[in-house]
């Protein structure tokens, strides 16, 4: 065509706006946006004018008003005595921690749902599928709910593990208890030289990665295979216990003794025995574990009372206080000690560990010393992890159907195995699909965890969203700063798991 | 959903606005009924029974009310609040009035912007445990797991106590009743913890409510009462002296009863006939008629009736009247006169 007509060279005129399709579309969407903006603002200026009428205009000074409520999950330092914007920081961290928690096993449920939903076995991916369509299809919040109901219902109160004949005993060798209220697990006490066998375990795990280096080297290079899984293995034990029994005889050579105004009497047949009801400061080194320990396999029965080191437990000592005061304490032998107090004579409790588990030990209502999971914590992360791992579990599979039959095919014919063509050529082509929607399940999780509070677990919504809010009423304020720390919580964690896709996605050369 | 609660924050919010220009009694007798919040179920205070109706010594003074204002003590909505929404709902004018076992405090009444009318019971903090643990005194408690409703001053109570007697304790926040319920009969928690009523209230449906003992320590005042918005005041009169009617006629020996007669015609004693309308125009004043009283009065009864049916010892909640005896019994309940 020769012959095109120029467009018309006229000036731009305002009925364009409307009626010239090249403006039109930008046109309405200008109004409709203008007309958005409008009604938003006339939302928040009403809110604000509302609020200030009744005599509660906008302000954040709440959060440096004293909180008065205790909590009971604490990561870090929390008391009644603090602020309701260090509660809203305790729920923070217990909403990071189970979401965290649940990501983890969501993903490594998810995934093994998901490869074993497509397995040969008709069974096997019978029941995985009814497991998918059942979690997939109740609402989160009732399996919550019933999952806390059924941890309640199924396990032992603490004081079914006390006595002769008791209906609950603790399991693996008495270190891990199951009780209701949640489930015990040993804590870790360290002692002199802890230092140094963990910086062992960190060079051996270095020393572990450049191990394995060398050997694929090794491999490339001359077709030599070492017996790597054997050696990574030895490199992961011998050194870390070689320094621990080291540190151990080392230790040995300094006792630890039990000081105080009262003290341990050694009897003519070798037990110990104490006044009742005395008070020891624990401090809670490996140390004191022994000496809990002693005391308790000789039926002293002692109040443990929490000090944060010798110069506390000192001032403990001398205060006379009923309640807060303690009248016994380890140090190592050798160590000054103040007029009035007296080392307990031939008593050796030292075992020179520079690791002890201190054991959950049944005393007066709950179990103390070990670590607590929350029945809470734990319905929450089971309840979230199962539920979220059903989702995970179908992109997966998606991720797996997605890679061409001919793959697999063609690594078999290569003489690959089954578990090696999984592993080598279908999941790395698969995690391209399975990520950006796993991305957003990882959303869900973190933000269906705000159903906490069904369970009483003290998350961000459970402690500013609830008890901060209430006794403040602070509404608006309180909702305002929820929306912002979860918007801020979902934005970083697209942003990493962005990160991880530009990664492992497809490069195109 | 975080979402949707803050736009319905911001609608409830505009809402309020709207409403805050006519009274609340006019609003009320435009609609034709009382929406009055009371709690998600305590037995003998608020509770539905199987057909629905809700039944209580709170739910009685909200029908006192309706039969004041409206004439009939029956067109009321109850609706059930938490104790977390009890005043998001009241403030944005979801309900009429708040009768739910809700504490009298100074930052409520000042900070949150209410207006507590009266004291409807005289109650305090207490706590129950099994009789098997063999605790006699809150002070034994060092160390147990206790089950706290959140959003109450119960739990600042808790704090309080347990941290000026130097004893440590194991927080569980529940929601509703029936939760802390199923956690403290599992053992989950060694102590159930609210006020010394509710503690009652909820041995009561038990099954073996005699395994139960609550200990002797009562840790707080709380003065329980209806609450309405701050800036209405003639809905808040009608509401305390709706309150001081029942009461009075209880210390004037006015029942359900002999009411009908006492407001044939004006009796010897000239408070009972203003009381009752047929003497003077004390409803009038309010903005009703004046049988308000008397129809408040018949409607379950007076105060005495109210408590004796609902919790008293007779019924199965049984709490003795001990402070919420009227003044001539030795009790707290005493109210301004009716002139």
């Amino acid at each position: 065509m020769s012959a095109t007509a120029e467009p018309e060279k006229g000036g731009f005129r305002l009925s364009q706006l409307i009626y010239d399709t090249r403006y039109r579309s930008m046109t309405i969407q200008i109004i409709a946006l203008i007309g958005f903006l409008l009604s938003v603002g006339w939302l928040i200026r009403n809110a604000g004018q509302n609020l200030a009428e009744l005599g509660k205009p906008l302000g954040f000074g709440f959060l440096t008003e004293q909180a008065g409520y205790d909590i009971n999950q604490r990561l870090i330092e929390y008391n009644s005595q603090m602020t309701h914007g260090r509660a809203a920081v305790i729920g923070l961290l217990n909403t990071l921690l189970v979401a965290f928690l649940g990501c983890i096993t969501a993903t490594v449920i998810g995934v093994s749902i998901g490869v074993l939903r497509l397995s040969k076995n008709w069974i096997v991916s019978r029941l995985m599928t009814l497991y998918i369509e059942m979690f997939r299809n109740v609402p989160v919040l009732l399996w919550i709910i019933i999952t806390m109901a059924i941890f309640i219902e199924v396990f032992p109160q603490p004081r079914d593990f006390r006595g002769e004949d008791a209906i609950a005993t603790m399991k693996l060798f008495d270190s891990i208890a199951i009780t209701n209220r949640g489930i015990l697990i040993p804590a870790l006490a360290y002692g002199p030289g802890i230092v140094l066998v963990f910086i062992t375990f960190v060079l051996s795990l270095i020393g572990i990665v450049f191990f394995r280096r060398y050997a694929k080297k090794l491999q490339e290079e001359t077709g030599k295979i070492l017996p790597s899984g054997l050696i990574s293995t030895g490199i992961f034990f011998v050194p870390t216990l070689v320094v621990f029994f080291a540190a151990t005889m080392i230790n040995l050579n300094k006792e630890h003794v039990v000081f105080g105004a009262k003290t341990l009497t050694l009897n003519a047949d070798n037990s110990i025995s104490a006044d009742s009801g005395i008070r020891f400061c624990d401090t809670g080194g490996a140390g004191n574990v022994n000496a809990k320990n002693l005391m308790r396999a000789n039926g002293i029965k002692f109040k443990s009372v929490p000090s944060y080191d010798l110069a506390d437990s000192l001032t403990r000592m001398s205060s006379g206080n009923t309640r807060t005061g303690c009248d016994i304490a380890t140090v190592p032998s050798g160590t000054a000690l103040p007029e009035g107090l007296f080392v307990s004579e031939g008593i050796s409790l030292y075992s020179g560990r520079p690791i002890e588990l201190e054991k959950p030990y049944l005393s007066g209502f709950n179990f103390t010393d070990g670590v607590l999971m929350r029945n809470s914590l734990i319905a929450l992360w089971f309840a979230l992890s199962l539920y979220t791992a059903a989702f995970i579990a179908e992109t997966v599979r998606s991720g797996i159907q997605a890679v061409s039959k001919g793959q697999t095919e063609a690594a078999g014919a290569l003489g690959l195995r089954p578990g090696r063509i999984t592993s080598l050529v279908v999941l790395p082509q698969a995690l391209r699909v399975i990520i950006p929607p796993m991305i957003s399940q990882y959303l869900n999780l973190t933000k269906n965890s705000s159903l906490a509070i069904a369970v009483g677990y003290m998350d961000i919504t459970g402690t500013l969203g609830g008890i901060t809010l209430n006794q403040t009423g602070r509404e608006m304020e309180s909702l305002i700063i929820l929306m912002a720390i979860y918007l801020a919580i979902s934005l970083t964690i697209s942003t990493i798991m962005n990160q991880y896709n530009e990664r492992v996605k497809l490069r195109e050369r | 959903m975080k979402k949707s609660v803050f736009i319905g924050t911001l609608a409830a919010v505009s809402v309020t606005a709207g409403m805050a220009a006519a009274s609340t009694l006019d609003d009320v007798k435009a609609a034709g009924e009382l929406k009055c919040g009371v709690s998600t179920g305590l037995v003998g205070f608020a509770a539905a029974d199987a057909n629905g109706v809700y039944h209580g010594f709170d739910v009685a003074v909200c029908r006192a009310v309706a039969a004041a204002v409206l004439g009939d003590g029956d067109k009321v909505k109850f609706v059930p609040t938490t104790g977390k929404t009890r005043f998001t709902a009241l403030a944005s004018g979801e309900v009429d009035m708040l009768a739910r076992n809700t504490t009298w405090t100074f930052s409520r009444d000042v900070d949150l912007k209410f207006e507590f009318i009266g004291v409807n019971y005289y109650d305090g903090q207490g706590f129950m445990v099994p009789k098997a643990l063999g605790v006699a005194s809150a002070k034994d408690l060092d160390g147990a797991t206790v089950c706290i409703q959140t959003g109450t001053t119960t739990e600042l109570n808790l704090a309080d106590y347990f941290r000026s007697n130097n004893i440590s304790y194991e927080p569980v926040p529940i929601e509703t009743n029936a939760e802390g319920q199923a956690q403290y009969l599992s053992g989950a928690c060694d102590v159930y913890t609210t006020d010394a009523s509710g503690l009652a209230a909820t041995r009561a449906t038990f099954e073996k409510p005699d395994d139960h003992v609550v200990l002797p320590e009562i840790i707080s005042k709380e003065p329980l009462g209806p609450l309405v918005r701050h800036g209405d005041n003639q809905w808040g009169d009608i509401i305390r002296w709706t309150l001081n009617a029942l009461i009075t006629a209880e210390e004037l020996g006015v029942t359900s009863a002999n009411i009908d007669k006492m407001s044939m015609e004006a009796g010897n004693n000239p408070e009972i006939n203003r009381l009752l309308g047929t003497e003077g125009d004390l409803g009038g004043m309010l903005g009703l008629d004046k049988e308000w009283a008397k129809r408040a009065v018949a409607q379950s009864g007076n105060y005495g009736e109210i408590f004796d049916s609902n919790i008293g010892e007779g019924s199965p909640v049984g709490i003795a009247r001990g402070l919420n005896a009227s003044w001539t019994d030795g009790g707290l309940l005493y109210t301004p006169p009716f002139r």
